[in-house]
């Protein structure tokens, strides 16, 4: 297992209930892991705790223990993390402040170490993977936070980290961007092995190269399977899950006994079953 | 209402953010602008509250021009919800936020008391009343800038990427403002790269492109274009591709998923 969480709690100072409550999982090895919940419902306090900023960061009530790779993440230093933990914020603001894109991508080896041939060719390959060649020599406070966010996951992936975890990655992104970006995905897990914990709402993107659907509902666990369990199941929608649209016709076509719901269908899928039933 | 006539504008690096954007939006109409990183949406959004003002070209906003008026009086007329709710929050408390606009416009005390209540009610957040905005998660500050701009009531909403950090009961909630606001007249404005949250609004969409406007007009044939889509990175909604796939389909895509499973469990082909 590279992460497991035990019954981790936390709560924030003078919060009145706990942000994360009585939370377990477990992701072994190159698995894609979506984790979708209400806004609100402690989705981006737990990344806090798998990257360490909770509890090195913040104050408050913890309880419980979240191992990365086998070593305990509150006894691990924040250095240690950030080279095993890849963690993008929620608000790509929060962590790009070189002066160019570049630097800024380059930014997190540099601080390892890492010699300079080989930093230039891992900060050009990111950049290349988030096509933002061409913004490469320019300020990244002067870019449209689309182009931001994608600077950010490029300083992340040069990182080139085990587990990879990413608090709604595609938010800022331009649709195509959004889709090439889930290629993105897919690719690292097979060719490096990488693992993804991804915090997501907008899931018709995700649920074709996800392994597993994690649900979380007011600090706790409520619903983990396949995505097809998760989002043909009755309970996502009562917890905030967006169901994808052909995935919703999908629904309504097994209740009326037309379609099965052990996997989701794509498109070409649900048109045939009209085709089926004119004939 | 307002109207941008052949805008250009370059920042002071030398980067053309628009390059010639002739729109015009009507009062009470809904318009969502889509396209790629970069193309220049929040960019034309601060042009029309005056917050940037073309480098050539006019942008006015009922008939002047927003070089000849402060950016406080057309905040009065119009009001933005930005992109990145942290430039945007500055209050001590989350119910301060909302009432500190109303205060400066000049409502009175119960107003502003009633607005704030209204507001945070909507969004979800009464709970958070005394808190810091700070400490809010993502979504919630992100309801929090929409909830203080619907309080003052402006004429015309303006809302960049407000789908973000949102789950699917709140963009349901969202969606229902914002029929609500086109519905009392208001001119709504939503900057967007969520399609499926923009489609079952059959807003009039406006494709943006390097700093051009490449496509306007309703959903229904604007999200049907295929090639001209692909090539400003917008993807088209699921249900249009699943109304591609079907052999035989009604005159126009489906706007709901029930819409789609009459037509497949029922529909009778056109012939
Ligand atoms: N402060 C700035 N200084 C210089 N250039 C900028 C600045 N802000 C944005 N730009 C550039 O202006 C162009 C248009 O940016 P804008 O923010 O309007 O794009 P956008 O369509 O809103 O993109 P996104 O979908 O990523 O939000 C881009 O090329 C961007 O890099
Ligand atoms: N620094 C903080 N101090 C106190 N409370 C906080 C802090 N950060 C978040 N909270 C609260 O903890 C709860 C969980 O917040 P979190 O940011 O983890 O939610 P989330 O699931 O990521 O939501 P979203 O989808 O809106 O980003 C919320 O009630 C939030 O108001
Ligand atoms: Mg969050
Ligand atoms: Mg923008």
């Amino acid at each position: 297992m590279i992460l497991e969480i035990d019954g981790l709690n936390f709560r924030y100072p003078d919060a009145p209930k706990k942000a994360v409550d009585s939370f377990s999982l477990q992701v072994p090895e190159s698995e894609i892991v979506v984790l979708a919940g209400a806004s609100g419902c402690g989705k981006s306090t737990l990344l806090r705790a798998i990257n360490g900023l909770i509890p090195h960061m913040y104050a408050g009530d913890y309880s419980g223990d979240v191992r990365v790779g086998g070593s305990s993440v509150k006894a691990s230093s924040m250095r240690e993390l950030a080279q095993r933990v890849g963690f993008l914020f929620q608000n790509p603001e929060n962590q790009i402040f070189m002066f160019t894109v570049e630097r800024d991508i380059a930014f997190g080896l540099e601080n390892l170490g890492v010699p300079r041939q080989e930093m230039r060719r891992r900060v050009d390959e990111a950049i290349g993977l988030l096509g933002i060649g061409s913004l490469a020599q320019r300020a990244p406070y002067e870019l449209s936070d689309g182009q931001k966010q994608r600077v950010a996951l490029a300083g992340v992936l040069a990182m080139r980290p085990k587990l990879i975890i990413l608090d709604e990655p595609t938010s800022l992104l331009d649709p195509k961007t959004a889709l090439d970006f889930v290629d993105l995905v897919a690719n690292l897990r097979k060719d490096v092995g990488a693992t993804f914990l991804i915090v997501e709402h907008r899931l018709d993107l995700l649920v074709k190269v996800a392994d597993r659907m994690v649900v979380m509902s007011s600090g706790r666990k409520v619903l983990d399977g396949s995505p097809s369990e998760v989002l043909m199941g009755d309970e996502a929608d009562g917890f905030g899950v967006s169901i994808p649209a052909v995935s919703r016709v999908q629904k309504l076509l097994a209740k009326d006994g037309l379609a099965g719901v052990d996997r989701l269908y794509d498109a070409e899928e649900v048109a045939a079953i009209r085709q089926r039933e004119r004939r | 209402m307002i109207e941008f006539r052949d805008v250009a504008y370059v920042h002071p690096t030398g980067v053309r953010a628009l390059d010639g954007v002739t729109l015009g939006i009507r009062g009470g109409e809904t318009v969502a602008i889509v396209g790629e990183n970069g193309a220049g949406k929040t960019t034309l959004v601060k042009h029309a509250t005056g917050l940037l003002k073309p480098t050539s070209g006019t942008v006015t906003v009922d008939g002047v021009d927003t070089r000849d008026t402060s950016t406080a009086a057309l905040s009065r007329k119009i009001g933005v919800a930005f992109q990145n709710p942290d430039h945007q929050l500055f209050s001590e408390s989350v119910e301060e936020e909302v009432a500190f606009a109303l205060r400066n416009f000049g409502f009175s005390r119960e107003l502003v008391e009633g607005r704030v209540s209204w507001g945070l009610e909507l969004f979800g957040l009464a709970e958070y009343r005394r808190s810091s905005p700070l400490i809010l998660s993502g979504g919630e500050k992100k309801r929090l800038t929409l909830a203080c701009i619907l309080a003052w009531d402006p004429a015309v909403v303006i809302l960049d990427e407000p789908t973000v950090g949102q789950d699917a009961l709140q963009k349901e909630k969202l969606g229902e403002t914002i029929r609500m606001l086109s519905s009392t007249g208001k001119t709504v404005v939503v900057v967007s790269h969520d399609i499926e949250f923009l489609w079952p609004l059959q807003p009039r969409v406006v494709v943006m492109k390097a700093g051009r406007v490449v496509a306007d007009g309703p959903a229904k044939s604007v999200m049907m274009m295929g090639q001209a889509l692909d090539s400003a990175r917008v993807a088209e909604p699921h249900l249009v591709t699943l109304y591609r796939a079907l052999a035989q389909r009604p005159d126009s895509p489906f706007v709901g998923p029930h819409e789609a499973r009459a037509w497949i469990e029922g529909g009778s082909a056109p012939h």
